[in-house]
Parts: structure tokens; C-alpha cells; sequence
């Protein structure tokens, strides 16, 4: 879609306003779905400054985490299993999760957000363990290369590109494809493998993941777009352009003009897990995505984690931190008093529930800004008809499509034969600027995204409409931090990792880009932090 | 007037062996066993006759009426025959014989009126002795012409559906014929008039759709002799003869041939549970059509056999078509067996330490979701279902035309720690076939085995261990989950064996 295109959907869509949200009886030949997201309702009670109710009880705890995405539930995953019992871990949602959430049908379980897990590597020995703990890494977590329960390893066949008219293996656009291009892929590929050999100064990956774990972004690449670095190493080649700009969309859910080039690079070469049974850039995934994490997670931290409650004032004294929770099935709100306070949930959110933010954050928020996402899920009677040599695979790419493809949720699945399939499809708005994503979003009823995706994949998959029984569709407004070259080139990122008096921030924001990774990072750090802990592995 | 009658003589006989021939071909078609299906058929028919010429005497006013009213019951009835015989047996495996049997009777008995009603209209009209011999050598004529016909022409170039609706058109045609003969004499011909330009619509009707039927039919038998196309929700199953050989295809992959399947099934069985004469509990995966099973049951210590099997319509087919119980030995109706039908990777999660002898017959790795069932995940979850000392014996594709194939599999089971005994055994319709037998003991080869076995017996089971140097043990890797290396490399190398 052109930019131009999109800005009209956009003003068309928010001329049929009133049709959003409601779609009981689908226009003809569209399928059902409905349209779901995170509930806004009450984030924009929290922004338009439209009170809660004022605190009807008094609730103490040692340490307070809010937000029950993967960090702050790695907060207290890591607490719990140090024996630290007198936490509670608030999330505004009925379900913790946050973006790893996931829905099910009677096909298959499938996710709304994040649907995989790259091999951890040795960077990452917490994640590894806690992988150990769940039954999906077997035997030493710490080893070079563990060995990791093969049902949980993506099934082959992996990847497929839907490239001039016809589907080839793999995602790196091959098929009718120039050798002069090609061969600028073959030097970008080995420019990425001698990067991801690198060290920094303190003899650590250069880049790593998690992050923090690895060099600090350098000035030369941070303050650049992933588009432009390409053009100054001499990489014009559309092909390797696309794939580039793929990942950064992928990942990030930001162009690759827009994405820091450290970002960019990151994403190839920050990844240095291994296994002893399975190829380095093999994932961990499950028909639900990663809330087959984030329910584990949620499970160990039993009453420790309340669900539908959300903060919406925080206040620091000398004595502690003073937060207004609103339970919203009951109409209500508490006064929680901790000593400590970990803020889990997006760093962007502070600004709105603590009045006098820290000035070192303060000047922080400037520069954060988020992207919007869409997700669908189609249920399907059976799986589209196969013409070529390639068959269905995991992740199913389209090259230039406005979406990325979709992924098979049932994919893991162990039967031989399932009752039709689910894929979930994926989409960055990235076409516009992301304040204008998220006024689609807001307005775009169904039928306008049902239309846009079955358009997309009915061009491969001319029986896909048809199959197609539901069609739900999760719009994200605020879906991740965009890694821009403005925000690695300034002190942001830093000042916001640094807790401020009682309250730390823990969240995949605090790398500048969403990562399970990052994310459990962050949450185990500010763990260890509540724990006055040195850190063991750092 | 005479004359007329006497050549509806010659069709209406014509038109009465027709009838039977193709019910005789059908049901020997159908059912196999050609000898008996003919004479049993033409047994019955024959019998009819008499019981319709003993009835013609009960018939005294309006003969002619009656003549022609049975004409065009013997035409719409036998021209359906085929078409309805068909359709039978698709659809209601079961009472197939007896339709069979109960439509030639009444085919029979309604010819077996017919030649006497036509002596008694020329009564008056020929001399006695005239009359029987004109009559009957017509009937005769008649017959004959049609038996030449029909080997030669009429089934090959027409087929059954067509046949059988052509002399049914002819039997109308006389009815009308004679109607028009004698619509002077006739009291009810406004009726006659109208039954018969129905039962001429009907049959003309009849061939309009005979190509819908051919196709489900007709091109089976003579083209593709297909006895049986089902598609399920799981797989295309396909059943075929030709001559005395049944072959089932599944998804277009040959799964048996009556004429060696006990070969691939003696091999595949006894090897294994001959050697483990404590075993009482037999799990089957895969295998629907209880070959496997009527060589475990020869085994009078097992107590039961679990047969996982995914698709329902399998064992239900197995079960019931008669020719398919016959090659079965009927073991899928024994009371030691039980059949579940679901997905065997789920299943087996759920199953610990349970079974002395375990049978893992799927299908060739030829895709990527039969391929999991080949995997070292899948193997594990076997090996737990095993009982301490139990076995498992796996079909595992060719090792002379699939080597690699075969040694990765013998790879993956090893990989989840048990030892295997790998063993070949030629069946022609596949050609050289591999097994792997796999348990946590040291295996021996067993000293006795049941009686009756055609293939397999003392002497020579160690030779089915010997792998000759060009199906000998090649390096391999562990089939995965997440690499499924066994579906690529099948592939590669059965395409070069077709090639
Ligand atoms: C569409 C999509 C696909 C993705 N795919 C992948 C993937 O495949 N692999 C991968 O590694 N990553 C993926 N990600 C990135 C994903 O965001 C991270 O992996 C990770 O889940 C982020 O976790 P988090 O805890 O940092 O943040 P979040 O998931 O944002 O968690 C924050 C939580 O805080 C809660 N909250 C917010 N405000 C309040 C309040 N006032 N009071 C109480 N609670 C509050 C929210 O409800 C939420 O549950 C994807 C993201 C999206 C949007």
C-alpha cells in the first residue's frame, strides 16, 4: 500500500466510525470476526485525567511490580524463586501476558503478539534456567549447547517466500532473483557474520542478547538509519534491501528508514544461541506463542499476581511509594504502600500515572515513541491448496506485501491431521507516521481489515477467502518502542535504566526494541535489584 | 401378427440372459471369486425362471395386458440393475449380496412369466407343435446372440450400467410395441400408454446420467477395475482387483497386494513376537486393514490387541466388506481386539510401560505430517509405551531403493537408547523391504513359530538379518522434529528410483 493509499483508508475508515467495534453480521462475502485489543477505555480514562474512584483500602507490601507483561513477570518469577514472598504483581488486563497474550478456538491455540523465542544464548543464562524450569530445555541450561525439548523447536519445514509468483525455501529472496544481487547478499551475510564475532572493549559480544549484556551502541551506527548504512557500505541491491527492511519491521515494526542502524544490525547478529540438537537459528515456539511462557509465569506467582487492577497514581515519599490501583471488577480502587517499586509496564505510561516523574525520565520521554501493530487470526476449514514444490510452512512471507506474512499456529502441532488451521497474521503499520497507524486502528471497522488481508493473501492463495470461517483481528496502539536512530543517539535509553529513588523500570522498552529477551532481562535485573543483590551473572 | 410376437420372443430372451450376465459379472466384479459369483447368480436366476412359469398359470384375463405390464417392470428393473448393484455396494457394504440375489430372483422370475404368457396369446393363432419349436428355438436365438455380444462388445465398449439400461430400453420398446399391436383389443390401453411412455422416459433418463455413473463405475471396472474409491476426511482410500489380486492404495500409495501381502505381514509380525512368547499386549499403529492383526492372533498367549488407527473408515471397511474380512482372516471382528480411533503421536502421550510388543506400520515418510510420526520425539514416546522387556518392531521403507531412508530411521530409534535389529525380507509388489526391530534386550531370533505361516519359518529368519553391501548401514542422522531430514531424503531418493 502507498502512503497515499493508506492515508485514504484512513480518512475513509474514520467516515465509518460508528461501524467499529461491532460486526455481529459480516458484510457478504466477508467472514465473521470481531475486533479485540487492549482495553483502552480505561488508558484513556487515565490520559483524559477522568478519575477513579479515590482508595477505599489500604494493601503493604515489600515490593510492588506493575505491569504483568513478560518483564514484570520475570520480576517476580526471579523473587519467587529466591524466596522473596511479599510482592504482588498488578496488570491492568484480565490476563497477564501483555503482548505474549494468545487466544483459542477449537483448532488451535494461537497468539496475539509474540510467537517465538530465539535459542538463548550464553548471555542469557536466567531465561536458559527458567527454560529449564518449564521442561523446554533439558539437562545443563548453562551448557554451550543445550539441548531444548524438540516439541517446542519449530517443526520443519521453517520458512517459505512468496516471491515472483511462486513459493521458495528460506526468507532471503532467491528465486528469479539477479547474481549481481545475490552477491550483495553474500557480502552483507558475511559483514553480519564477522560482526557477530566481534568484541567489545571488555571482551563481550559487541552484540548481544540480552543487550545490555553486550557493547554499548557506538556513535557510528546508532545515529544512522538501517537504509542508509546499507547505502554507505554499497549495498543497493532491492532484494537484500527488502529483507533488510523486513527484519526491522519484523522486529521492530518500524521501517528500516526509520530504524537505527545498531537496531538494525542487532537483529542479525545479536543472537548467539546454539543447540545440541537443533541449528543455531532454530526457535522455540508453541501453537499459543510466548503466553505458553508468560502462563508458567503467571501460574508459579499464584495469588502474588492480581489481574484487572491498574495503577493509576503513583507517588514517591521518604518513607515508600504510594500507589492507586483501580480494581476495575470491583469498582474500586486500593492504596498499595511498598517500599520498592517496579514499573513494568511501558516506560511511555509513566508520564500519565506519576505526576512529579523524576527529571533525568522526564526529559527522557521526548523521545520515546511507539508503533502501531495489527494481528489477525484466520481460521481456516482447511489448509489453502498447495501448487508448487514448497509446502505450507511455519512463516510464510510475501515479498512486498504490506503485512509480513502469516505464521501457522497449528504448526507445532503433533497430530497428523488437524481440523483445519489457524494462521496468524502479522502487520506493522509503517506505512505512515505511527500516530496516523493508530488513528486507523481506532477506526478502521473490520470489514476494512478483513478485506485488506484476504486481498493480500488471496493473491497467493486464491481458495484462502473462501476456507476462511473467522477472521479476528487485535489491533496493538501502542505496540513497542521504535528503535530510531534519534533515540540510540541520545541519553535516553541510559537515564531511563538508571531506578530512580524507590522505583526502578524494567521493560523490553529499556533497550529500544521488544525483545522476550529483553524483556525477561529487564524484569530479572529489577528482581535482583529489590533483593539488594549483587548481580551473579552479570 | 404371429411374427411380431415371436421376435418380441427374441428380445424378451435376449434381454433376459443380459440381465443375468451382468448381475453375474458385477457381483464376480465386486465380491471376487468369479466361479461362484456365476453360478450362483445364474443358479438363482434359473430357479426364478420356474417359479415365474409355475406362477403364469394364475394369470387368465388380459393376458396380453399383463405381457405388457411385465415388459416394462422386466425393462425398468433390469436396466437398473447394474446401476443399482453399483451403488450398493458403494454405499451399503453390507446387505450387498443379498440385494444381489433378491434382484435376480425377481428379474428371473418376471422373465420366467413372460414365455409362457407368450405361448398362450399364439395359442390360438399357431399349431402346439409349431408353436414350442418356434418359440423356444427363438428363445434360444435370442440368448445366444446376446452371449456372443456381450464378452465381445457389449461390456467392454458399453459397460455394465449401459448394457444393463439398453436392454431395458428394449424390453419398454417391445411393451410398446405390442401395446400398439394390439390397441384394438386392448381394454386399458390409455393406461398401457402412459405406464409404458413413463417407463420409456425413465430408461431414456437412465442414459442421459449413465456417464455420471460410468464414471463412479464403469471406467472403475474396466479402466482403473477401482472396487472401491472413498474419500475421507483423513485420506483417499482405493481398493482395486484385477483378476484374483486386491491392492489398497492410500493417497495413491500401494499398501498391500492380496497376492504378497502375507509376506510383508509375516515379516513384519513374526520376527519379533515369535520371540517374546510371555507377550500378552499388542499395541498397532497404523495398519487399519488388520493384516498385521490376523498374524498376531495366531498367537494364542495375547491376551489383546489395541489397533490406533486415525481414520474410522478403514477398520469399519475391513471390518465389513466381505472380500476384504476374507483376506483379513476377520480379524478386526475378534473379541481380543480393540480399535481406537485417534491420532496415535497423541495417544501414545498418554500411554506408560504398557505394551509387550508394539507394531509401527505408517505410511512412507512422503510428507512432512506423516514424517513426525518418524521422528526421535515419536520413538520416545514408543519406548515409554513399552513394557520393561518389551519390543517394537517399525516398518521403515525400502533399504535396497531408500538406504539412506532406512538407516536414518534405524539412527533416530537408536538415538532414544534402544538397540535395534535391523531386518529386510523381499515382497514383490514393493520390492525389498525394511524393518527394524528395537527393544532395551539383546534380541534372539525365535526357534519356533506358529503353524501356517507361508513365509516366515526357522530357517529363515537369520537371513533376513544379513544386509548385503549395496543396502549395508551407511552413516545417518537423527530425524527430527525440527529437521525433518527423513522426508527430504525420501523423497531424493525415490525419485531417482523412479527415474
Ligand atoms: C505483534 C507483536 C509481535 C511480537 N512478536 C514477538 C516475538 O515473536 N518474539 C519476541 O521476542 N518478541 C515479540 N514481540 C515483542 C514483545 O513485546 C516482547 O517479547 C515482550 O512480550 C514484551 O514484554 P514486556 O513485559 O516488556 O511488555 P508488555 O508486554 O508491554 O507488558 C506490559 C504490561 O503492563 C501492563 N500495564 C500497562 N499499564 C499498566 C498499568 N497502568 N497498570 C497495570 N498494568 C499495566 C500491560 O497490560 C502489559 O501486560 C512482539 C510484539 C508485538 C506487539
Amino acid at each position: 500500500m502507498k502512503r497515499r493509499d493508506f492515508l485514504r483508508a484512513g480518512s475513509l475508515a474514520a467516515g465509518s466510525l460508528g461501524l467499529a467495534g461491532c460486526s455481529r453480521t459480516p458484510p457478504p462475502g466477508l467472514p465473521p470476526g470481531q475486533l479485540l485489543g487492549p482495553s483502552q477505555a480505561l488508558g484513556h480514562r487515565l490520559r483524559d485525567g477522568t478519575g477513579f474512584p479515590a482508595a477505599s483500602e489500604t494493601r503493604k507490601v515489600e515490593a510492588l511490580i506493575i505491569g504483568g507483561g513478560m518483564a514484570g513477570l520475570s520480576c517476580g518469577w526471579w523473587l519467587k524463586r529466591q524466596g522473596h514472598a511479599s510482592f504482588a504483581v498488578l496488570e491492568l488486563e484480565n490476563e497477564a501476558g501483555g503482548n505474549a497474550r494468545s487466544g483459542s478456538n477449537p483448532i488451535s491455540a494461537y497468539p496475539w503478539g509474540a510467537h517465538y523465542l530465539p535459542l538463548p544464548g550464553p548471555e542469557a543464562p536466567e531465561l536458559r534456567l527458567m527454560l529449564a524450569e518449564f521442561g523446554a530445555l533439558k539437562g545443563d541450561p548453562h551448557a554451550l549447547r543445550p539441548e531444548y525439548e524438540e516439541r517446542y523447536l519449530c517443526f520443519a519445514p521453517q520458512e517459505r517466500l512468496h516471491i515472483h509468483g511462486a513459493w521458495q525455501e528460506g526468507l532471503l529472496p532467491q528465486f528469479g532473483i539477479a547474481q549481481a544481487e545475490r552477491h550483495q547478499q553474500q557480502r552483507f551475510v558475511e559483514q553480519i557474520a564477522s560482526m557477530k564475532a566481534t568484541l567489545d572493549g571488555r571482551g563481550r559480544p559487541a552484540f548481544a542478547t540480552p543487550s545490555a549484556r553486550g557493547g554499548s551502541p557506538t556513535a557510528a551506527l546508532a545515529g544512522i538509519s538501517m537504509a542508509d548504512w546499507l547505502q554507505q557500505q554499497g549495498y543497493d541491491a532491492p532484494s537484500l534491501h527488502w529483507w533488510v527492511n523486513y527484519g526491522c519491521r519484523d522486529d521492530y515494526g518500524t521501517d528500516y528508514r526509520q530504524t537505527s542502524a545498531w537496531a538494525g544490525l542487532h537483529y542479525h547478529a545479536g543472537r548467539h544461541g546454539q543447540a545440541s540438537n537443533a541449528d543455531s537459528d532454530d526457535v522455540l515456539t508453541w501453537p499459543e506463542g510466548n503466553s505458553w511462557l508468560t502462563r508458567r509465569m503467571a501460574q508459579g506467582l499464584g495469588d502474588a499476581l492480581q489481574p484487572n487492577a491498574m495503577a493509576w497514581q503513583i507517588e514517591q515519599t521518604a518513607q515508600g511509594c504510594s500507589v492507586l490501583v483501580y480494581l476495575a471488577q470491583e469498582n474500586r480502587s486500593v492504596r498499595y504502600l511498598a517500599d520498592k517499586l517496579v514499573w513494568a509496564a511501558p516506560a511511555g505510561f509513566l508520564a500519565h500515572v506519576m505526576p512529579s516523574l523524576p527529571p533525568p525520565w522526564q526529559t527522557a520521554m521526548a523521545q520515546l515513541s511507539y508503533a502501531p501493530w495489527l494481528v489477525a487470526n484466520l481460521s481456516l476449514r482447511a489448509p489453502p491448496a498447495e501448487r508448487g514444490q514448497q509446502p505450507l510452512c511455519w512463516d510464510n512471507v510475501l515479498y512486498g506485501a504490506a503485512g509480513l506474512g502469516y505464521v501457522v499456529a497449528n504448526h507445532q502441532s503433533l497430530q497428523l491431521h488437524d481440523q483445519g488451521c489457524v494462521l496468524s497474521y502479522y502487520r506493522p503499520l509503517t506505512e505512515a507516521t505511527p500516530a496516523a497507524g493508530r488513528k486507523l486502528l481506532q477506526t478502521a471497522p473490520h470489514a476494512y481489515w478483513a478485506r485488506s488481508i484476504l486481498a493480500e493473501l488471496g493473491r497467493v492463495h486464491p481458495d484462502l477467502p473462501g476456507l476462511t470461517e473467522q477472521l479476528d483481528v487485535w489491533r496493538w496502539g501502542h505496540a513497542m518502542l521504535r528503535p530510531t536512530p534519534s533515540l540510540f543517539s541520545s541519553d535516553a535509553l541510559p537515564r531511563l535504566r538508571q531506578p530512580q529513588g524507590r522505583i526502578m523500570l524494567a521493560h523490553s522498552d529499556l533497550s529500544g526494541f521488544s525483545l522476550a529477551e529483553e524483556a525477561h532481562y529487564w524484569g530479572v535485573r529489577a528482581a535482583r535489584w529489590l533483593l539488594d543483590h549483587k548481580d551473579e551473572f552479570a | 401378427m404371429p411374427y411380431a410376437l415371436l421376435f418380441s420372443v427374441f428380445v424378451v430372451a435376449a434381454c433376459g440372459l443380459a440381465y443375468e450376465l451382468v448381475a453375474a459379472a458385477l457381483s464376480s466384479y465386486l465380491v471376487g471369486d468369479s466361479v461362484t459369483q456365476f453360478s450362483t447368480v445364474i443358479g438363482v436366476y434359473l430357479s426364478a425362471m420356474g417359479v415365474g412359469s409355475w406362477l403364469s398359470r394364475y394369470f387368465q384375463r388380459d393376458l396380453i395386458g399383463s405381457f405388457i405390464r411385465i415388459e416394462l417392470a422386466v425393462g425398468l428393473l433390469g436396466g437398473f440393475s447394474a446401476a443399482a448393484l453399483f451403488f450398493a455396494f458403494t454405499w451399503l457394504s453390507g446387505p450387498f449380496l443379498l440385494l444381489l440375489y433378491l434382484l435376480v430372483f425377481v428379474i428371473g422370475m418376471l422373465v420366467g412369466l413372460e414365455i409362457p404368457l407368450v405361448m398362450r396369446l399364439l395359442e390360438h393363432r399357431l399349431q402346439f407343435k409349431d408353436l414350442v419349436s418356434r418359440v423356444l428355438s427363438i428363445d434360444y436365438l435370442g440368448a445366444l446372440a446376446v452371449s456372443l455380444l456381450f464378452p465381445l462388445w457389449l461390456a467392454p465398449k458399453l459397460g455394465m450400467v449401459r448394457t444393463a439400461l439398453l436392454f431395458g430400453l428394449l424390453n419398454v420398446l417391445v411393451a410398446l410395441w405390442t401395446t400398439w399391436l394390439f390397441r384394438h383389443e386392448l381394454v386399458s390401453r390409455r393406461v398401457l400408454w402412459l405406464q409404458g411412455g413413463s417407463a420409456l422416459v425413465l430408461i431414456v433418463a437412465g442414459f442421459a446420467a449413465a456417464d455420471r455413473l460410468s464414471s463412479i463405475a464403469e471406467t472403475a471396472l474396466y479402466e482403473d477395475r477401482i472396487v472401491l474409491a472413498e474419500s475421507t476426511p483423513y485420506q483417499r482410500i482405493v481398493l482395486t482387483r484385477w483378476r484374483d489380486d486386491v491392492r489398497l492404495f492410500l493417497n495413491n500409495n500401494l499398501q498391500f497386494s492380496a497376492r504378497d501381502e502375507y509376506r510383508y505381514h509375516e515379516a513384519l509380525i513374526h520376527p519379533g513376537l515369535a520371540s517374546l512368547p510371555w507377550a500378552k499386549r499388542v499395541l498397532v499403529l497404523g495398519g487399519g486393514d488388520g493384516l498385521a492383526i490376523r498374524e498376531i492372533l495366531r498367537y494364542p498367549q495375547v491376551e489383546s490387541v489395541t489397533l490406533v488407527e486415525l481414520d474410522p473408515a478403514m477398520p469399519a471397511l475391513f471390518k465389513q466388506h466381505p472380500a476384504l474380512r476374507g483376506l483379513n482372516g476377520d480379524a478386526l471382528n475378534s473379541p481380543r481386539v480393540r480399535i481406537i480411533n485417534t491420532d496415535a503421536f497423541r495417544w501414545l502421550e498418554s500411554q506408560a510401560n504398557a505394551y509387550d510388543f508394539i507394531v509401527v506400520d505408517f505410511p512412507d515418510p512422503t510428507n512432512f505430517a506423516v514424517g513426525k510420526l518418524y521422528t526421535n520425539t515419536f520413538y520416545r514416546m514408543a519406548e515409554r509405551a513399552l513394557s520393561a522387556r518389551g519390543r517394537m518392531v517399525v516398518q521403515s521403507t525400502s533399504p535396497l531403493y531408500a538406504r539412506q531412508s532406512y538407516w536414518t530411521v534405524v539412527q533416530t530409534i537408536e538415538s532414544v537408547g534402544l538397540q535395534t535389529r535391523p531386518y529386510h525380507a523381499l515382497v514383490p509388489s514393493f520390492g525389498e523391504w525394511g524393518f527394524i526391530l528395537a527393544g532395551r534386550e539383546p534380541y534372539t531370533p525365535p526357534q519356533r513359530l506358529p503353524t501356517g505361516l507361508r513365509f516366515i519359518n526357522a530357517d529363515t529368519i537369520p537371513g533376513l538379518f544379513n544386509f548385503p553391501p549395496d543396502m549395508d548401514r551407511t552413516p545417518a542422522e537423527v530425524n527430527r522434529l525440527n529437521n525433518q531430514l527423513l522426508v527430504r531424503t525420501f523423497e531424493q531418493e525415490w525419485k531417482q528410483v523412479q527415474r
